[in-house]
């Protein structure tokens, strides 16, 4: 559904992503992990098509279109959702009447009538229940006052609500208590399905243990640089990042 | 400044020429006030962009015009305006209509309700309630910085007079429509006293319009007296024409305990100035200030605000927020004055402001004077866009550019209008901004008489 | 605790001037009061050309049709131009060549207020210009400078060694047109420092003009140019202190700073003239104006200003962001106590594309001060993408005092991001007692939280003045807080 070719971005003249490929299939649940800074933010956000810097070179196709030429909103449209690291708070914007836009948006994308109010109100009750959150969370502007838990869980009611095809979720897991993460990792388990995907990006290893991967790609300095079954998460989390650096910095010796 | 300018000179000829016909209309008392007011505006003059308090209005546009009619209430008017009737739904209030500043004449001019409150007219309140009026007219509405306050008690003679007694909790609004309609461009000078007493509660919406496309230009003064744990809110929609002209200056002086909000939403209108002074008088007094106002075209809206704790443990808050399209302009001015003794304070002020276009313009000039210093104080102040991070937030949920643009427009907006307590006004003015932010017509179109 | 606070806080509210003392030192000085005749004789004793004497004709008789301005939130008593004296400078031998030559009195006057004039005993990598009364008396370090190109020299000097760069730039940045004070100085301005930093160079030291004012009933009229050439730096410094008078004495001096494309200017002021007694009477009236233009691209102009001293303070030092993507600065603590006031803050004009500018100010009010900030953010039309944030805040001290803030925000182009934030509080009693607890007293504990309060801005200083800055706080403060 997704194949990531070459990809190249620079922000401010820097390059970032310095030449990434990557095949997702539906299905496939694909970590992505990395030190700080080696690009993993940057790359959730060029294929959700924030336009931060410059994609350089390289191609993203999604389900057979090119993906770098969708604009932002029909790319969530066709069912990409993206998991903000930093949930972005939108005062005066109530969360009913931001989810009510953004699924009819998507209905309309795919032919189908507006939901009803009453629909509506039903498929928010559902999908709150699904995920677990507060239903007062719903009631209120968008992410306003929510702590850094309750964002998260917000980013996932959102994503239950959408129902998308590829679901990128960045740092999801950061700032998050156990009790939290629990909730965000069911969230995703009951949403996947065979026929959708997830690119999670990690800094540690913890989510794993509750969302498991098929495959666990290691991003260093704008670069994949090891790709490996669930197995490699654990290898990263016991033995750190530094051996993977000495590896490539040995391999660029080389 | 040197001498008179020729602006000025036009209302001080006016005041010559019409004092005694407009004296011979109002009771002894208000006229009391006429001389003294006279020559403080003879001092004073219109403001020009000289008064710090006016840096950023050009009134001349305005003020520097032939109006053809003035003070004269015309009789058969009035039965139009009585048939003029709000609809918004379900919102049910005690309606009044002024017209071009007057009172209608039919069904008498003041009425006394089952609770005790009186309703009516000011010019006819100060004949049969001396003691009232002696009590309280003029005694809140004084400016140092403003000629146009004295303007209008030099001249004006009538306009809303309420009465509410002690205890009484009015549970209906009073909503007044101001409606200005002339054959001629037109020039008009209302005065409304509004007494809560002790432990009432009363709530207000003044509604602006104009009825026919001519220019007007209206100088309207307020005064309300919020006695001690009474509660009071002002709610003012201005929704004229780009040919009218609206200067209110709004006083509300309030006792210990008293509860008060004020709140300006401006959706249309040439040129708008709201000043509103919050004078906290009594301890414990808490007030809120808002404003909203939407322009495009040429408007120009100007906000004043004065905040001026005078007693201990008072707590103010304002927020002003302004979209400002094509070559609209926007003014704000807020102040917020802690007095030695007024310790204990918390006041706040916030105003953000949208520019949408490269032609639109924003001066803001928030400020804070204190001289006590067991207060809690802070301001703040934005000019900017929208926020690109919100902006993708929405896109990346699939909604489109425009409408995200809607919506955090309307979300920007809603944040003031959320603090009207009458819902179903609440909920109109949701409406009518999301209808102005689309770019649709939105004249109060329940508010309003066909006007064009 | 209460009365402890009390008491604390008059001991240090009496805390003293300790830059008070007066020296005697042989004064030459001319007739009071002002009119073109002493325009004149100021000039002729500067030896000055012909194009300088007709410039300060030019501003007096501008200035004669101004009026003191009347918008500051100041009480400024009613000033008698013709009871000072605009001209005062020590008696010195004509060839000053040699340290020696320097009257040593006046030398010892400089030592004494920390200023060594002698290079060996130098504050490290510092090069002074010491500015008495009307005159500069010594220049440290020119030779050491001049190797590298650099310029720095008392104005006068510049006057006769570099006339066509005085030429070019005096009065570009603030015209002799521009205000009461400007014009005054104009007209009337003694010495001051000239700084010249050629293209490319970095200059390897603060350089730092140090004002002294000694003689009686004088004004002090400095006037300070500062040019920075392409992709140059300086770091300056300024000091002032003042004899402790029962009667006020005025200084307005004006500052002008030009910026080239790529330089960068630091600008930093610690201001302690003579503030007055505990009872306001004395102290400077200090009306200044300085300014700087960012003229060319990527060129960055930082004031820093730490305002102890003066009875009044009227003073705003401002950037013209002309040069696209350029960048101004304005860091700013002032301290009144006892009687003093003070207006001040400053002005962000962004012109050219891409402009930033950052604004921190840190008001501190004791006894019965009053402490206006008043700054303007102005993005015209053009100067798309126009960046600036503003930080103002007050602390109170004591229930006697005042603190104002008169921001205004004029913005013209829709890509600006203006952004003003503002509080004004007191120091918390829950912040003392946690000191309290911890063991520290009352006054520390106060010391403590208003140079906390005020790291942000003294942060910004050259390390070895942050260090002095950090001192004056305290004993302007010592005491003050209820």
């Amino acid at each position: 559904m997704l194949v990531i070719k070459d990809l190249k971005a620079s922000i401010g003249g820097k390059n970032i992503l310095k030449g990434i490929s990557l095949t997702v299939k539906p299905g496939e649940i694909h970590a992505i992990m990395g030190p700080n800074g080696s690009g993993k933010s940057t790359l959730a956000a060029v294929l959700a098509g924030r336009e931060l810097g410059e994609v350089t070179g390289g191609t993203v196709t999604y389900y057979g279109k090119n993906l770098l030429e969708m604009a932002a909103e029909d790319r969530a449209k066709d069912g990409i959702f993206l998991g903000f690291q930093y949930p972005i708070e939108i005062p005066g914007v109530s969360m009913v009447n931001f989810m009510k836009t953004a699924v009819n948006e998507q209905r309309k994308y795919r032919g189908l009538e507006p939901l009803s109010a009453s629909d509506f109100l039903k498929l928010m009750r559902e999908k709150k229940e699904m995920v677990e959150i507060d239903s007062k969370l719903a009631n209120r502007s968008v992410n306003e006052g929510f702590s850094g838990g309750e964002k998260k869980k917000n980013e996932i009611f959102q994503m239950a609500m959408l129902d998308p095809k590829l679901a990128i979720l960045d740092e999801t897991d950061s700032g998050l208590d156990i009790d939290a993460l629990r909730i965000v990792a069911n969230g995703v388990n009951k949403i996947k399905r065979p026929d959708n995907s997830f690119i999670v990006i990690t800094h540690y290893q913890r989510l794993l243990d509750y969302i498991v991967p098929d495959v666990v790609h290691v991003l260093y300095d704008g670069r994949i640089v090891k790709t490996a079954g669930k197995e490699l998460a654990l290898e990263l989390e016991e033995k750190g990042y530094d051996w993977i650096k000495k590896e490539v910095e040995n391999s660029i010796m080389v | 400044m040197n001498g008179i300018s020729e602006v000025t000179s036009r209302y001080l000829y006016l005041y010559k020429e019409n004092i005694d016909r407009i004296s011979g209309m109002s009771s002894p008392y208000i006229n009391s006030f006429r001389k003294g007011a006279f020559e403080r505006f003879s001092a004073m003059g219109i403001p020009t962009k000289k008064d710090e308090a006016y840096k950023y209005t050009n009134l001349n546009i305005f003020f520097d015009h032939d109006y053809k009619s003035y003070f004269i209430p015309e009789t058969a008017d009035f039965i139009k305006a009585e048939e003029f009737r709000c609809d918004i739904a379900d919102l049910d209030t005690l309606g009044i209509v002024l017209l071009n500043g007057f009172y209608p004449t039919i069904n008498g001019k003041l009425h006394q309700l089952s609770n005790g409150v009186w309703i009516g007219s000011l010019n006819e309140a100060a004949l049969k309630f001396p003691e009232l009026i002696e009590k309280h007219y003029g005694k809140y509405a004084n400016s140092d910085t403003d000629g146009l306050v004295h303007l209008n008690t030099a001249m004006a003679h009538d306009g809303v007079f309420v009465y509410v007694p002690d205890g009484v909790k009015l549970s209906k609004p009073v909503q007044v429509v101001n409606l200005v309609q002339s054959d001629e461009d037109m020039f008009s000078q209302h005065r409304n006293l509004i007494i809560v007493e002790k432990n009432a509660e009363f709530s207000m919406i003044i509604c602006d319009h104009a009825l026919s496309p001519n220019k007007f230009l209206t100088n309207a003064v307020t005064e309300a007296y919020v006695g001690e744990n009474a509660h009071f809110d002002l709610i003012r929609v201005q929704n004229e024409h780009n040919a009218a002209c609206k200067i209110t200056h709004t006083f509300i002086h309030q006792e210990k305990n008293s509860v008060t909000s004020s709140n300006n939403m401006t959706l249309h209108g040439g040129l708008i100035r709201n000043s509103t002074y919050h004078h906290l008088g009594g301890e414990g007094a808490e007030t809120s200030s808002y404003g909203l106002f939407l322009a495009d075209k040429f408007q120009h809206i100007d906000n004043y605000v004065s905040v001026d704790h005078a007693s201990p443990k008072c707590t103010s808050n304002q927020l002003f927020k302004g979209v400002l399209d094509e070559m609209a302009t926007g003014t704000f001015n807020g102040r917020i004055l802690v007095r030695p003794d007024a310790q204990g304070t918390m006041a706040y002020q916030r105003n953000n402001n949208i520019l949408l276009t490269d032609d639109a313009k924003m001066d803001t000039k928030p400020q804070l004077e204190i001289y006590a210093d067991d207060v809690k104080c802070s301001h703040g102040a934005t000019i900017g866009q929208l926020d690109e991070n919100a902006m993708f937030y929405l896109q990346s949920r699939g909604i489109n550019k425009r409408e995200a643009r809607l919506m955090l427009m309307f979300g920007f907006a809603h944040e003031v209008i959320q603090n009207i307590k009458i819902e179903p006004l609440r909920e109109r003015m949701d409406n009518l901004v999301m209808q102005r932010l689309r770019g649709e017509l939105s004249r109060c179109a329940s508010c309003m008489v066909k006007c064009g | 605790m209460e009365k402890d606070q009390d008491k604390i806080l008059n001991d240090v509210t009496s805390g003293e001037y300790k830059y008070g003392f007066h020296s005697d030192i042989e004064t030459e000085r001319i007739q009071k009061g002002l009119s073109e005749d002493v325009v004149r004789i100021i000039s002729a004793k500067k030896n000055e050309p012909e194009w300088l004497l007709e410039f300060r004709l030019k501003s007096y008789r501008h200035w004669l049709t101004m009026k003191m301005p009347s918008w500051p939130n100041l009480k400024i008593p009613q000033i008698n131009y013709q009871e000072i004296i605009f001209y005062a400078a020590p008696v010195q031998r004509p060839a000053l060549n040699s340290l020696d030559d320097i009257d040593p009195e006046l030398k010892r006057t400089f030592d004494k207020l920390g200023i060594p004039l002698g290079e060996q005993k130098h504050l490290a990598g510092v090069a002074v210009d010491a500015v008495m009364d009307s005159v500069s008396v010594k220049t440290t370090f020119r030779e050491t400078l001049a190797e590298m190109g650099i310029i720095f020299c008392s104005f006068s000097e510049a006057v006769r060694e570099y006339p066509e760069l005085v030429r070019r730039y005096m009065g570009t940045v603030v015209p002799y047109t521009d205000n009461f004070f400007a014009s005054l100085n104009s007209a009337v301005f003694s010495d001051g420092s000239f700084c010249y930093i050629p293209k490319g160079v970095r200059c390897p030291m603060e350089l730092s003009t140090y004002f002294r004012i000694n003689a009686a009933n004088t004004g002090q009229f400095e006037r300070t140019l500062l040019v920075a050439d392409e992709e140059s730096y300086v770091s300056y410094l300024e000091g002032c202190t003042a004899p402790q008078r029962d009667e006020n004495q005025l200084h307005a001096a004006i500052v002008e700073i030009i910026a080239e494309k790529n330089a960068e200017v630091k600008y930093s002021t610690v201001q302690n003239w003579y503030p007055g007694d505990k009872d306001g009477k004395g102290g400077i009236f200090n009306f200044v104006t300085k300014r700087g233009i960012c003229k060319g691209e990527n060129s960055r102009i930082s004031w820093t200003q730490i305002e102890t001293g003066s009875a009044i303070t009227w003073k705003y030092p401002s950037c013209i962001l002309r040069g696209d993507n350029s960048t101004g600065e304005f860091y700013s603590v002032a301290v009144t106590n006892n009687h003093q006031q003070a207006d001040t803050g400053t002005k962000m004009i962004h012109i050219g594309k891409n402009t930033k500018s950052t604004i921190v100010s840190k008001g501190i009010s004791a006894g019965k001060g009053q402490n206006s900030y008043r700054g303007l953010v102005k993005v015209l039309k053009n100067a798309s993408n126009a960046r600036n944030y503003s930080q103002c805040d007050s602390l109170l001290l004591g229930d006697k005092c005042g603190a104002h803030t008169f921001p205004y925000l004029e913005v013209d182009n829709q890509t600006a991001i203006v952004e003003h934030e503002a509080t004004t509080s007191k120091i918390g009693e829950d912040q003392i007692f946690y000191c309290n607890q911890r063991g520290i007293s009352t006054e520390d504990a106060i010391g403590l939280i208003v140079n906390g309060y005020a790291r942000e801005v003294i942060n910004k200083l050259p390390m070895e003045f942050a260090v002095e800055a950090q001192k004056l706080l305290q004993i302007s403060l010592e005491g003050s807080v209820g």
